[in-house]
């Protein structure tokens, strides 16, 4: 399938044990993943993560350190890029500024000496409707139709996987949600297997089947966006996925189907199945639009979880919905999302309010309270001074 | 207030003309230079080449006349040498771009990361400027003639016939051009690959074609503007070159170029007719061979 020939439909791309270091770093520390053929999938994390490292390794950018990648189960570990049945829509688009648009998306048909590269060219010119423009330089376009172009000038190779890397990140907010749109009808249409990295978390959720939410070289959870969102698994997923009010304690009592968490003197209560763990100190949250304001202590019943009371100390209007920033004692700041509707209390700052949730509506995280740098191993100046640095302070401290 | 007004209303309207007369101001010197040492030259140049031979005079004495003969005259007799100074500066120029691109692309796109390294390579390139032209050109001569150990050396491998030589052949001449010229080629080349973006060739391998298909449709047409600069930069004193050819130097009485023509015309045989419509040809030849090369290669924004 490499050098010539079209992909009749996606391939599935499936990593194992991928490890890259860099001289002095990480980028990626373990990973296994399978994408399934035809899917539409989403690398999710903050700049640092590890995403792009992964997308270059696929494409053959970059040397693996360790393990496998298999693209429609073929080792393709170590061949040359040239020889992947994959094409990249690159952050910068690179598209080559001394062709025409036209000869840029014939570019990789040419190369593989496939038959009417040009027909095929305005054909894919037309699907991202820019063939009226085939004859200018990639200089004379603006942003968003270079990036139309680089879409174009990838898929036109019917990839058996197709790599996206940020391909939406220079786009202004409005031309970012139409492209959003437009590639995910693409990816439809053609059936290919999109790997798309991105740290817009929004664009993950609406975009793709499957996200994957990355951090420090690792995965930390994977799943369809609606299960992300409803079930974190771990604290960066929470914060990084929306907004997440999180508490910890320790699990206090244990029922059928729901364990209640003690948080300094207030019981929380979690169902069982929304928990990732079910004994010992854990990490329990709940979304910011999942809280109801109240200005008087609301009835107390099984089915609701109630803190309170405590005062208001940020109030932020958004349009759709007011943030308020509430202060509850021995709890801490708690973030709430009204949708305005008329209908709710509006309280001012330094209101005295109840915050309650109904306990369907909150989640037990997985992991530990935070143990540090994951990284300790590596050797670079910084943190080595860093390590010592810690050593030195506990040491202190001890005496 | 009303003074403060009025004082900065003719100010902002001021402001623009005399700047127009800085600019001015500014570039007199250099159209006075220009004016004096090359027009006038210029102008003078092209009255000497139709002058005729004063009737009664000496050797080397001219009157102003419009004789075209002139022309005509020193095509006719000096063809050949004209011929091979355009040979020898294609031939040099081939050889100082094939010479100079891998060095420039090592210095700008590989050597990236090691910055270092860059200059220090850079400096190797530019030192020799540091020493005479013609000291160069004489220690090649040391280097090439008879009883030299290269000579020896390459006789001693059979690589030379017994009784050749290599002063005075064309192939010192061209050998004596590209190297003199090759800073010219590896500096502007440098400059367009240092700026070359990487991911365009990361781009290239992506779509499927090898490296060498990257390099011949991705890298060489964007560093075309280095190559045309480096082209004109080494061709243009490469063919009016009288040094390297000379028999001081590396040359022979078989190698002889324009520029040598041209100068025992103005300094030996005193026609300064002859030497001044030779003048006139090289640069005309020139011109136009620059013009058709710069249309050809499309970067006509470089004239």
């Amino acid at each position: 399938m490499a050098a010539g020939g079209f992909a009749e439909a996606g391939a599935d791309l499936e990593l194992v044990g991928l490890q890259k270091r860099f001289p002095g770093f990480t980028a990626i520390e373990e990973l296994n993943l399978t994408i399934p053929a035809g899917s539409f999938f989403a690398l999710l994390g903050p700049s640092g993560c590890g995403k792009t490292t992964t997308l270059r390794l696929v494409a053959g950018l970059e040397e693996v350190t360790a393990g496998r990648i298999l693209i429609g189960g073929k080792d393709v570990t170590s061949t040359k890029a040239y020889q992947r049945p994959v094409n990249t829509v690159f952050q910068s688009y690179a598209l080559f500024p001394h062709m025409s648009i036209i000869d840029n998306v014939a570019f990789g048909l040419r190369r593989r000496k496939i038959d009417d590269a040009m027909g095929k060219a305005h054909e894919a010119l037309r699907l991202v409707e820019l063939d009226h423009l085939a004859a200018r330089k990639p200089s004379q376009l603006s942003g968003g139709q270079q990036q139309r172009v680089a879409l174009a000038r990838a898929i036109v190779n019917r990839p058996a996987l197709l790599l996206l890397d940020e391909p939406l990140g220079a786009l202004d907010l409005k031309l970012r949600r139409q492209m959003q749109l437009e590639l995910k009808s693409v990816q439809e249409e053609v059936g290919l297997t999109f790997l798309h990295v991105t740290h817009d978390q929004e664009e993950a959720m609406t975009m793709a089947d499957t996200v994957a939410v990355m951090n420090k070289g690792r995965i930390e959870q994977l799943g369809a966006p609606a299960v992300l969102y409803e079930l974190p698994r771990t604290v960066f997923v929470a914060n990084f996925l929306g907004q997440s009010n999180l508490f910890s304690g320790q699990v206090v009592a244990e029922n059928p189907d729901s364990i209640s968490v003690d948080i300094d003197g207030t019981r929380i209560v979690v169902p069982k199945a929304r928990a990732h763990r079910t004994s010992g100190h854990i990490t329990v949250g709940v979304r910011p639009e999942k809280l109801i304001l109240a200005r008087e202590a609301p009835v107390e019943s099984a089915d609701n979880n109630i803190l309170g009371p405590g005062r208001v100390i940020d109030v932020s209007f958004s349009g759709v919905s007011t943030q308020y920033l509430i202060q509850i004692p021995l709890v801490g700041t708690i973030v709430l999302f009204a949708q305005n509707m008329g209908t709710g209390p509006i309280v001012g700052e330094g209101a005295e309010v109840w915050v309650s949730w109904h306990v369907e509506h909150g989640f037990g995280l997985d992991d530990e309270v935070e143990t540090g740098s994951r990284f300790p191993a590596d050797t670079d100046t910084a943190t080595l001074a860093l390590q010592k640095r810690h050593a030195l302070m506990s040491e202190l401290g001890e005496d | 207030m009303a003074f403060s007004a009025f004082a900065t209303a003719t100010a902002t309207e001021q402001a623009p003309r005399r700047a127009s007369k800085v600019a001015l101001l500014l570039l007199l010197p250099g159209i006075a230079y220009l004016m004096l040492f090359f027009l006038v030259p210029l102008f003078s140049l092209v009255i000497t080449s139709l002058q005729a031979p004063a009737e009664f005079g000496d050797i080397g004495e001219f009157d102003n006349a419009f004789r075209w003969e002139n022309y005509t005259t020193v095509i006719g007799q000096y063809s050949a040498q004209i011929l091979r100074s355009f040979l020898y500066a294609v031939l040099a120029t081939i050889f100082a771009l094939l010479f100079s691109y891998p060095l420039a692309y090592f210095i700008g796109v590989r050597a990236r990361p090691y910055p270092l390294l860059q200059k220090l390579i850079l400096v190797m390139v530019i030192a020799p400027f540091f020493i005479s032209f013609l000291l160069r050109t004489l220690a090649w001569k040391q280097i090439l003639s008879d009883e030299s150990p290269v000579v020896a050396g390459l006789k001693a491998l059979s690589l030379l016939a017994p009784d050749a030589f290599l002063t005075g052949t064309p192939f010192a001449v061209v050998f004596g051009l590209t190297y003199n010229f090759i800073p010219f080629m590896t500096l502007p080349l440098y400059a367009s690959l240092e700026r070359l973006d990487t991911r365009y060739l990361e781009a290239g391998s992506d779509l499927y074609s090898t490296p060498f298909t990257t390099f011949r449709t991705v890298t060489i047409p964007l560093s075309m503007p280095g190559i045309v600069s480096g082209v004109l930069l080494t061709f243009i004193p490469a063919a009016g070159d009288y040094v390297n050819a000379s028999r001081e130097f590396l040359g022979g009485t078989g190698t002889t170029m324009i520029g040598n023509v041209i100068e025992s015309n103005f300094l030996i045989s005193l026609n300064y007719p002859a030497a001044a419509s030779l003048s006139i040809i090289l640069m005309a030849v020139i011109l136009v061979l620059v013009t058709a090369y710069v249309k050809r290669s499309g970067t006509e924004d470089l004239l």
